[in-house]
């Protein structure tokens, strides 16, 4: 098969597939995978080709599911867990924080647990409430957890087929946002980058917009609409939160004297202010302007009839590199 | 079994309890459950209740002279531990909260294994691979779910290994317990859910977590639930070892509760004394698990003094053994916390660990780590 034009959402399908048919011992878990497919049409297609065997539908128990996986793994398996929505993963999060995270620390090393959690997240697409979450922080402060989150579908098929491979839990974060986003996947081919890896995905010499998931896009329109102005914008897409590639966040900054961190969850205690934090400790003689941060505002995820005003956008983005800029 | 309901409170029948040797030592049958043994057998089971209940013992003393941080003492439920524990075959795997002492001793995992982590040295730290015995889960509840899904991926391997998941009675209250009796129910999984109802979660009273025997919570999840005396060694393993072939010959599920009594304190930093009062412990020790043995051998001629003595001195080896062994722990190498955090290693984890080494090497040997400023 060579390359094709796939939607993220079948990106992340055919890297299912691909690892399926990689390791017997791979299965995919979750409410509602099987027939149907998935709420998102992610496992579509699976279970007539893999069976009840290797891809389960579950009872609507997320601390079960993640409880029973933890279990599969340490029997051999190699369990893609798929949680239906950000906002349903808090009923499983002390399976993940207390268990997932811990066992292979607390087994001092005799055990590993070879998980992906996916979970779908994420505001923008005008859902009911819990249904639009980012809570990525709570899982990076986690010590045992790895942390994910592509912002195409070229990242999603491989860092999902790479997190799948992996020895350790990974936390798998997709932006439903931009699920329906399209881009050419060649399958036969090689992961573009390791995992944990940061890409430049536009450069530029005046600002750093540091962003991951669905604010890629945002900062790269945002970009766009500064080169205008005749500001040369770099965007850093982090793609791993845990761990995060400080060196090339730090190489961009230090070229770039300037970064502006965005992501759609809360400013406050959120993945930017550590990524400040430490820009600042590595950049501080190359910095012009304090790093300053773009995100959610600290209250609870909006009815969907004002959520653009919460998610931080192409304007809110332009007036943050601006006070930047004006140090 | 009816549960009547009035005036707002909920009056069960009398439970059935399945019994084969009473506390006075009588062999005693049972209708569903039989159970075959040899003297020789009842000799070693013997032999375990008493060096588990030495071992702990000792463990509880280990504690009190400052060699341990802290202690769970299994203290009564040796039959339970002892029973379930012998009923597994080497290919099966447990599931323990942090007081099964007793089911590792059975499953062959060296007692000095359980003290690391009250002695604050590790968490845990053995190879469950070794013996099939996970490490101890403290957080209550959890490793049911974790059995479930080792038990289910043993259905995919399609052999013939079973799952013993263990917990409590203050665990029955819990989600996961919950949701693992349904996972374990609807995918048909080889696990038996064995619940030592020792009366007390702390403080509490088993009625302060049900309504109903808890026993009975099985029918409702759809799999057999049998009560059985938790302090009869020999009840407690033929029912685990009908549980387990129903769990191999594809029968699923059942939930066992083991009716015992914790006759020590919750853990080393318990005082029973402030909510349970004494005539209960007396009570309860009238249906000693070991005497009831060692009337039964004495009564039958299976054992003479000699028999007695000699697993006696046994005892006082394994707790001079371990009181020897728990005093030569070392403690771990500071580095050490930045060990295993990851299978495939982690950059954070890389960096902090050698900022540290290089503090560590700032202090260059004048003084410890830890003792400066």
């Amino acid at each position: 098969m060579a390359a094709e034009n796939y939607s993220m959402v079948k990106a992340l399908n055919e890297a299912l597939r691909r690892s399926l048919e990689a390791d017997p011992k791979t299965l995919v878990m979750g409410e509602d995978v099987g027939r149907l497919g998935g709420v998102f049409r992610v496992t579509d297609g699976l279970h007539k080709d893999f069976g009840d065997a290797r891809i389960i539908d579950t009872p609507l128990a997320e601390s079960g599911i993640m409880g029973t996986a933890i279990g599969l793994a340490l029997r051999g398996y190699r369990p893609v867990v798929e949680i239906q929505f950000d906002g349903f993963v808090y009923p499983a999060f002390d399976q993940i924080v207390t268990q997932l995270a811990k066992m292979h620390a607390r087994a001092l090393g005799h055990v590993k647990l070879p998980i992906t959690v996916r979970i779908p997240f994420g505001g923008g697409i005008g859902a009911v409430e819990h249904h639009s979450e980012s809570h990525e922080a709570y899982f990076a402060h986690t010590a045992g957890l790895k942390v994910v989150s592509p912002s195409n579908p070229v990242d999603a098929h491989w860092m999902l087929r790479q997190a799948i491979a992996s020895d350790d839990p990974v936390i798998f974060l997709e932006p439903k946002r931009r699920y329906w986003d399209k881009g050419v996947v060649d399958p036969l081919g090689e992961a573009p980058a390791p995992l944990h890896s940061a890409r430049v995905a536009r450069p530029g010499r005046d600002l750093t917009l540091i962003a991951y998931g669905p604010m890629v896009k945002v900062c790269l329109e945002a970009a766009e609409a500064a080169a205008e102005d005749g500001h040369q914008i770099e965007v850093v897409d982090l793609r791993s939160l845990s761990p995060v590639d400080f060196d090339t966040l730090e190489a961009s900054v230090k070229r770039t004297g300037r970064a502006v961190v965005v992501h759609e969850a809360p400013v406050f205690m959120g993945m930017g202010s550590e990524l400040a934090a430490r820009i600042t400790e590595r950049c501080f003689y190359s910095l012009e302007a304090p790093v300053l941060r773009v995100g959610g505002y600290f209250a609870p995820y909006p009815p969907s009839r004002v959520e653009e005003t919460y998610l931080p956008d192409l304007d809110r983005v332009l007036d943050a590199v601006d006070r930047a800029l004006a140090f | 079994m009816t549960v009547e309901s009035t005036a707002g409170t909920a009056t069960a029948a009398v439970p059935e309890l399945v019994q084969l040797l009473t506390p006075e030592g009588e062999r005693v049958e049972h209708p569903r459950f039989s159970l075959e043994t040899t003297p020789e057998e009842l000799r070693s089971i013997y032999r375990d209740l008493v060096l588990v209940r030495r071992f702990d013992g000792e463990a509880t003393a280990l504690q009190r002279q400052g060699e341990l941080g802290l202690w769970a003492s299994l203290l009564g439920q040796e039959a339970a531990q002892v029973g379930s524990g012998r009923a597994q075959r080497p290919g099966d795997w447990a599931f323990p909260t942090y007081r099964e002492h007793g089911v590792a001793w059975c499953k062959g995992v060296d007692p000095l294994n359980l003290l690391g982590m009250f002695r604050g040295v590790n968490h845990g730290g053995w190879d469950p691979y070794e013996k099939n015995f996970q490490l101890y889960t403290i957080v209550i509840g959890s490793q049911t779910l974790h059995a479930t899904g080792y038990a289910m991926g043993i259905t995919k391997d399609g052999t013939d290994d079973a799952v013993v998941a263990y917990f409590g009675d203050g665990a029955s209250s819990q989600g996961d317990v919950n949701e693992a009796f349904t996972f374990a129910s609807v995918y048909n999984a080889p696990v038996v859910f064995f619940c030592q109802n020792n009366q007390w979660a702390i403080s509490e009273p088993t009625e302060r977590q049900t309504r109903v025997p808890l026993y009975q919570r099985a029918a409702g999840f759809g799999f057999p639930g049998v009560r059985v005396d938790g302090n009869d060694v020999l009840a407690c393993l033929a029912v685990t070892r009908w549980a387990l072939e129903r769990a191999r010959n594809g029968e699923g599920p059942t939930l066992i509760e083991a009716f015992t009594y914790r006759m020590g304190a919750h853990t080393t930093s318990d005082d029973p004394t402030r909510y349970r009062i004494a005539d209960e412990l007396e009570e309860w020790k009238l249906k000693d698990p070991i005497e009831r043995v060692k009337a039964y051998l004495v009564r039958e001629e299976w054992a003479d003094q000699e028999f007695f003595d000699a697993v006696d001195a046994e005892s006082e080896q394994l707790a001079r053994r371990v009181r020897e062994g728990v005093r030569n722990m070392p403690d771990p190498d500071p580095t050490s916390i930045f060990g295993h955090v990851y299978a495939e290693g982690h950059a954070l984890v890389d960096e902090e660990r050698a900022q540290y080494v290089e503090y560590a090497a700032s202090f260059d040997g004048s003084e410890e780590v830890g003792e400066g400023r």
